[in-house]
């Protein structure tokens, strides 16, 4: 007997849909596009050509790969609802859990597939530029495996917002969520120098209740060949998995007593 | 023990922007659907029907009451492994082809590789999509998808179905094969539960039938249990008569004056309906000159009827003073 666990065949099918929406592909070869541009940018930025190629470079995978996870994000959910194909599928043995968590490995596995596709035409546009690696270029992995792990955390900040609520709504919040984030060290550092107490303890509240966007970013210090430590590596997979566990499960609390009317 | 149990089921639904509106979709229904029995649910729109349908199923939650299916409470996934729901308008996902729907669906269902592949083939033959497998349900008609919709209730061979409007959208070949197809479903010793408001389905199909006016359970049973007794009047008979050029024109008129509804003449013939009790009359009136009773059939009252006069005494009772559909 081969029973497939109801949670993969729900992801299989997510990638599988996200697969032959032709909007993807249209992404992905702008995202491929813009890369290889990055390759002119750098012959006219004398001595620096390397840096702007991976800056520019990880600034596309990033932004790509976040109209991506926003764009199949926000409609997780709310597009099964609002089409009623969910109610065929919950008619089957399995639970709503599986069918968020589904979903959400589901998203997830095509934004990998993804940036494997934008980050191999970084790498080829690195080699056209340099005609050979250096040493310090194997950083470019870790800064893509950090983007990889901030858009796992858009996703599950998408899949939350699409238990609730509409899908333009839910783009509004995740992106204002995601522009937060970024700035989300500085609202720490406003914290910390202001002088009121109550600021003082609403910035601190924040910072911790917010997705920290900011540590994930590492393009403009690994376009330099400088080393990521260890330890960052460690804690930002430690964070995206507690934070994304945390918006998982508020998800599936809010979607099991959904009424799917 | 009866296959779908439900005991007092009460939906109310919120609406306004802070939902504090309030209005009861269904209320306290009390019903037991046996094994192996074919049950129809009958029933205006809006009347319940689906959101009872929603509730069995578990895509709603009752406000009260209780139901259990198969033995097991609503909401447990494992159920399903026991029973097939097709949905109203039944969607499914575009870009999928009616094989790679089956596929995906009969991973969820602990069958072998091959057996999957059996039953997904066999399905498809059974409701005439075999030729359309491989072709993408976004180009998939109404009635495709109503067959497809069925395809997927009965995928895992459950022992029972929940159907919700199982003919809509379906031609009348269509219709028939998913008669046929119910009627082999209880052959088969399956309990099928299905919502119509198509009454001859109803009266072809089912062994009982339970009608809803604005959520409330208003008659439940046998067929010709209900109409019969429920229309409380006296048994009518259809009559033929034959009027030939000689017939006297008041004799004609005597006999025409007996028939409750308008007489219908098509081909020198009357067809008229009688009171059983003013038969010896118009025997009487046969046996003169000019007029010749040509058959004599007694006359069914419809479930039509019955539903109509059940929705009327439904809607007089709401009219009343504690008027239309229940505030919780």
């Amino acid at each position: 007997m081969t029973l497939t666990s109801p949670t993969l065949a729900v992801a299989r099918n997510t990638f599988r849909e996200a697969v032959r929406d032709r909007v993807l592909y249209n992404l992905v070869a702008f995202a491929v596009i813009l890369i290889a541009s990055a390759v002119l940018f750098g012959q006219i930025s004398i001595g620096i050509q390397k840096i702007i190629l991976i800056n520019l470079g990880l600034s596309s995978i990033s932004v790509f790969g976040l109209l991506i996870s926003i764009f199949l994000g926000i409609g997780l959910v709310y597009k099964e609802v609002d089409k009623r194909s969910l109610y065929a599928l919950l008619s089957k043995p399995v639970r709503r859990s599986q069918f968020l968590i589904g979903k959400f490995l589901g998203l997830n596995l095509t934004l990998l597939v993804n940036t494997f596709f934008m980050s191999a035409g970084l790498w080829a546009a690195l080699y056209y530029l340099t005609r050979g690696f250096e040493h310090g270029d194997r950083y470019i992995f870790v800064a893509i495996y950090f983007i990889l792990l901030e858009l796992s955390l858009v996703t599950a900040v998408c899949l939350f917002f699409s238990c609730f609520s509409t899908p333009v709504l839910s783009a509004i919040f995740t992106f204002l969520l995601y522009v937060i984030g970024t700035f989300s060290s500085d609202i720490r550092a406003f914290g910390e120098l202001t002088k009121s107490a109550p600021m003082k303890v609403l910035s601190t509240a924040l910072y911790y209740l917010l997705p920290n966007f900011s540590d994930f970013q590492i393009a403009g210090w690994v376009s330099h060949g400088r080393p990521v430590a260890g330890s960052l590596i460690l804690l930002n997979t430690m964070y995206t998995i507690c934070y994304g566990a945390v918006l998982l499960i508020a998800s599936i609390v809010v979607f099991s007593r959904k009424d799917l009317k | 023990m009866a296959a779908i149990e439900i005991s007092g089921l009460t939906k109310d639904y919120q609406s306004g922007f802070w939902r504090k509106r309030s209005w009861r979709a269904l209320d306290g229904l009390t019903l037991n659907v046996e094994q192996g029995e074919v049950l129809g649910f009958l029933g205006h729109n809006g009347a319940g029907k689906t959101t009872t349908l929603k509730l069995l199923t578990g895509l709603i939650f009752p406000t009260a009451g209780t139901a259990t299916i198969l033995g097991k409470p609503l909401g447990q996934p494992e159920t399903f492994r026991h029973l097939g729901f097709l949905p109203e308008n039944p969607y499914f996902y575009d870009y999928l082809t009616a094989q790679e729907l089956l596929d995906y669906f009969a991973q969820f269902f602990p069958m072998t590789a091959a057996d999957r592949v059996r039953r997904r083939d066999a399905v498809l033959e059974s409701v005439g999509l075999v030729e359309f497998r491989h072709l993408p349900l976004r180009k998939f008609s109404k009635g495709m998808l109503q067959r497809l919709g069925i395809a997927q209730a009965i995928l895992h061979q459950p022992g029972g179905g929940l159907l919700a409007e199982p003919m809509s959208g379906l031609d009348p070949t269509g219709r028939r094969e998913v008669r046929d197809l119910i009627v082999q479903l209880k052959k088969e010793g399956r309990t099928v539960f299905f919502s119509t408001h198509i009454l001859s389905d109803a009266e072809a199909l089912c062994d009982r039938v339970a009608v809803l006016y604005r959520g409330r359970l208003v008659g439940a049973g046998r067929i010709s249990d209900l109409v019969i007794p429920s229309l409380g009047r006296e048994p009518h008979l259809e009559a033929i008569v034959e009027c030939t050029p000689d017939c006297a024109r008041a004799l004609l008129g005597a006999v025409l004056l007996l028939s409750t509804k308008p007489a219908i003449l098509s081909g020198g013939q009357y067809r008229i309906d009688i009171s059983e009790r003013d038969l010896p009359k118009l025997l009487g009136h046969c046996q003169k000159e000019g007029l010749r009773l040509v058959s004599l059939n007694p006359v069914h009252p419809s479930l039509e009827e019955y539903f109509a006069e059940l929705s009327a005494v439904a809607a007089s009772r709401a009219s009343g003073p504690s008027g239309g559909r229940s505030q919780p």
